[in-house]
């Protein structure tokens, strides 16, 4: 015990930073990442606890005080082994994870102290390996000679393609899109994930044999039914993201400089925008931009708002800031970069000058009610209370619905209301040979829980093509 | 990538038609649907209807105008060069089925867009009355394929050098007047005035009209809302609703506007393309 004790005096390793007034300019990533020593101190914090709560706590259950110790103790190499064997996007991860909710939101020492860093840990070892040129494949099953087609390459079909392809399956992933990634490579910005990382993780699973197709429209150029058929695959994983964007409904919402946010980031992420016109594909300026909305997707949009060169760039809220959905560490990034916060308002008007183009929103105030079905209080209009807002760039970031594309052209396939894939727990679709996961499941999440959903549903796959349904 | 087969220059050079090997495309695309493509690694994405496919040698045709640098960047293209990016077919096939009388009517490039529509009206059984127009005779494209594809074809040009002196519609006027009731459907393509117009006039008649929207997009599918178009006073997406839509529902005049959304924009790259072309002229 005393050993323990002495160790709770390290305090945590904070994650080096761009300072906040250079990178509201520049897309390159705000966290630097640990150096080998900062990683090995920060892992020796750990109290490689007999029953770790951190690995319930993580949606793919990757054995944390494992590869943490082997940081620690300076195996790298182990630590990254380690960490494929339950996960094949720890780079992705170690990123974007709400670590605070799930492993270190129930890190033993984080009662007295702060947690141990598992999401830094788990970059650092990624990135470590990215590095290096000598590190062995993980290995890999004898082929079953079953064929697995993904559909989507988030990260739900990365998870599902990385599983498979280890327990021998033969896996070829489907993605509608020119790169794959799918919502690492439209939705989240580069100074959150480099695009290399993406296409360093992808191109990691191609050495274990994965095969990705793109510019394959699966519900319009392929239909399911095909894959299962004339294109003879054995199973099918449709982990297509929600993919299809809300807007809030009303007037002027199609005036130029109204963006959806799947819009706005997917012209700065996917298609370089940003650095037009070195890159062909152009995003409207704006100087007074609102972002609609609270949650990852609109700091994401706020942040890349920031670094196009506005700068008067606001958060604008129905609910308080208690309310707010987004990460915490993502709203303290986004404050520190100047972003303003405008809460209890939504948007009843967008106004356009002759040319459609946006100049103004008119706002109403609102106050809190009573908590609705998902526990948080409901906003409602206070009467009379509006006012108008110079504003010349608006991005609505409230949410996505369930793109019917594929649902609509795939026969016994069962939707619910909300026009989402109703699947159990292990992914399992009413259509036989058919899994679903991420998104299209359980409306907009986050990207470890799609990769979640994709484990699950790999194992389930793998159970299916071993023994039959 | 997705190599070209064989390219031609249609109407003095602006506009230009290609056969591109698109196998997986070819065998599923039907008339009206489109594809999105990328010409290089930092190209954007733009949608073409597609003016023909051949499922046999596994290819695609598009015939595109020389607008603004995606377009010229692709007219550089030779043959057995290739394009980056090619994804479809995209959006919802041209309802084609036995009506009767069936209108077409194409001006500049849409007449790429209603050729194999025209086709497929006149294979499903109908009498195809066709009307296309250009501004002038040298700007005109595929009159011999249109006359082949209808039973009888009417053409205009704006400065008289050819056929009718006029406009298209003039000639849809006279044609709906002689033929009264007996139009059952009217398909009209082209630039977004011509459109406006040729509904203005199937409206007076009464004839239910298609029209394929030529709204910009980014993903083709549905994902990002970019080509947004009022119908009926509901905001639809021309990628996967349409692109054809009821042509007295469509809010034209927003339809214009969203169209010139990045003009400024457009004028600056294209100005940086011609700049990098001269340079490499001159070596």
């Amino acid at each position: 015990m005393a050993e323990t004790a002495k160790k709770e005096k390290v305090p945590r390793t904070p994650m080096p930073e761009q300072e906040p007034q250079v990178r509201r300019r520049n897309f390159q990533e705000v966290p630097l990442g640990y150096t080998a020593i900062l990683a090995q101190t920060e892992a020796g914090r750990c109290l490689q606890c007999k029953k770790p709560s951190c690995v319930e706590g993580c949606p793919v259950n990757v054995d944390i005080p494992s590869f943490v110790k082997r940081i620690h103790e300076g195996d790298f190499v182990g630590a990254i082994m380690n960490l494929w064997e339950y996960n094949s996007l720890p780079a992705v991860c170690g990123r974007v994870c709400p670590q605070e909710n799930q492993c270190e939101g129930v890190c033993i020492l984080g009662k007295k102290d702060k947690p141990v860093a598992i999401g830094n840990l788990e970059r650092f070892a990624a990135d470590w390996a990215r590095g290096q040129s000598d590190i062995p494949l993980p290995p890999i099953a004898k082929k079953t000679g079953k064929r697995v087609a993904v559909v989507g390459s988030g990260p739900g079909g990365l998870t599902v393609a990385g599983d498979l392809i280890r327990k021998g399956h033969e896996v070829t992933v489907f993605e509608a899109f020119h790169k794959p990634g799918g919502v690492l490579v439209y939705g989240i910005p580069e100074f959150r994930l480099p695009k290399e990382i993406v296409a360093a993780e992808v191109n990691f699973l191609q050495r274990l044999g994965v095969k990705v197709e793109c510019n394959a429209v699966v519900g319009s150029a392929i239909t399911v039914d095909e894959l299962l058929g004339k294109e003879g695959f054995d199973a099918v994983y449709l982990g297509v993201g929600a993919g299809l964007p809300r807007f809030v409904g009303v007037p002027g919402e199609n005036l130029i400089g109204v963006y959806s946010a799947n819009e706005y980031l997917t012209r700065a992420n996917l298609m370089k925008a940003y650095l037009f016109p070195q890159y062909d594909t152009p995003l409207v300026g704006g100087q007074h931009v609102c972002v609609f909305g609270g949650g990852n997707v609109a700091m994401d949009s706020l942040r890349t708002a920031m670094r196009m060169g506005c700068d008067d760039v606001k958060c604008v809220y129905r609910r308080s800031d208690q309310e707010l959905p987004a990460r915490g560490e993502e709203i303290h990034h986004a404050k520190d970069e100047g972003i303003q916060f405008f809460f209890l308002h939504a948007p009843v008007r967008f106004i356009g000058d002759q040319d459609d183009r946006l100049k103004a929103v008119e706002l109403q105030e609102m106050r809190l009610g009573e908590p609705d079905a998902s526990g948080r209080r409901s906003p409602e209009p206070i009467p009379g209370a509006t006012k108008t807002l110079e504003c010349d760039l608006a991005i609505i970031a409230i949410g996505s619905g369930a793109n019917p594309l594929i649902t609509g052209t795939t026969p016994g396939l069962e939707v619910n209301k909300w026009g989402y894939i109703m699947a159990d727990a292990d992914g399992k679709t009413k259509k036989p040979k058919v899994w679903a996961g991420g998104d299209i499941v359980t409306g907009a999440a986050t990207v470890i829980k799609a990769a979640g959903a994709g484990r699950l549903a790999a194992n389930s796959m793998h159970r299916y093509l071993t023994w039959g349904w | 990538m997705f190599q070209i087969l064989s390219k031609q220059e249609l109407a003095q050079g602006t506009v230009v038609a290609n056969e591109i090997e698109a196998p997986r495309i070819a065998a599923k695309a039907k008339p009206g649907q489109f594809i999105i493509l990328r010409v290089n690694e930092t190209g954007e994405r733009i949608p073409l209807t597609m003016a023909d496919t051949n499922p046999q040698r596994g290819t695609i045709t598009i015939i595109y105008q020389v607008v603004g640098k995606t377009t010229a960047l692709l007219k550089s293209l030779n043959v057995m060069d290739s394009i980056m990016d090619i994804a479809g077919p995209l959006g919802r096939p041209t309802p084609i089925e036995k009506k009767g009388t069936v209108i077409c009517v194409g001006g500049g490039t849409g007449v790429a867009v209603l050729h194999p529509i025209t086709r497929g009206m006149k294979q499903a059984g109908n009498k195809v009355i066709a009307i296309i127009g250009a501004r002038t005779k040298d700007l005109l494209i595929l009159e011999d394929k249109m006359r082949a594809a209808s039973d009888e074809l009417y053409v205009c040009t704006d400065d008289g050098s050819y056929g009718h002196h006029g406009f298209v519609t003039d000639v849809l006027r006279e044609q709906l007047g002689k033929l009264g009731g007996e139009v059952k459907e009217a398909v009209c393509i082209g630039p977004v005035p011509m459109m406006k117009f040729c509904a203005k006039v199937t409206q007076e008649f009464g004839v239910p009209t298609m029209v394929s929207l030529n709204a910009i997009m980014v993903d083709g599918t549905g994902m990002c809302g970019c080509c947004r178009v009022s119908v009926g006073g509901q905001t639809k997406f021309a990628c996967v609703d349409g692109p054809e839509f009821d042509a007295h529902q469509v809010d034209f005049e927003g339809l214009s506007k969203r169209l010139i959304a990045y003009l400024p924009q457009e004028k600056e790259a294209m100005q940086v393309y011609q700049h990098k072309c001269a340079c490499e002229a001159q070596g």
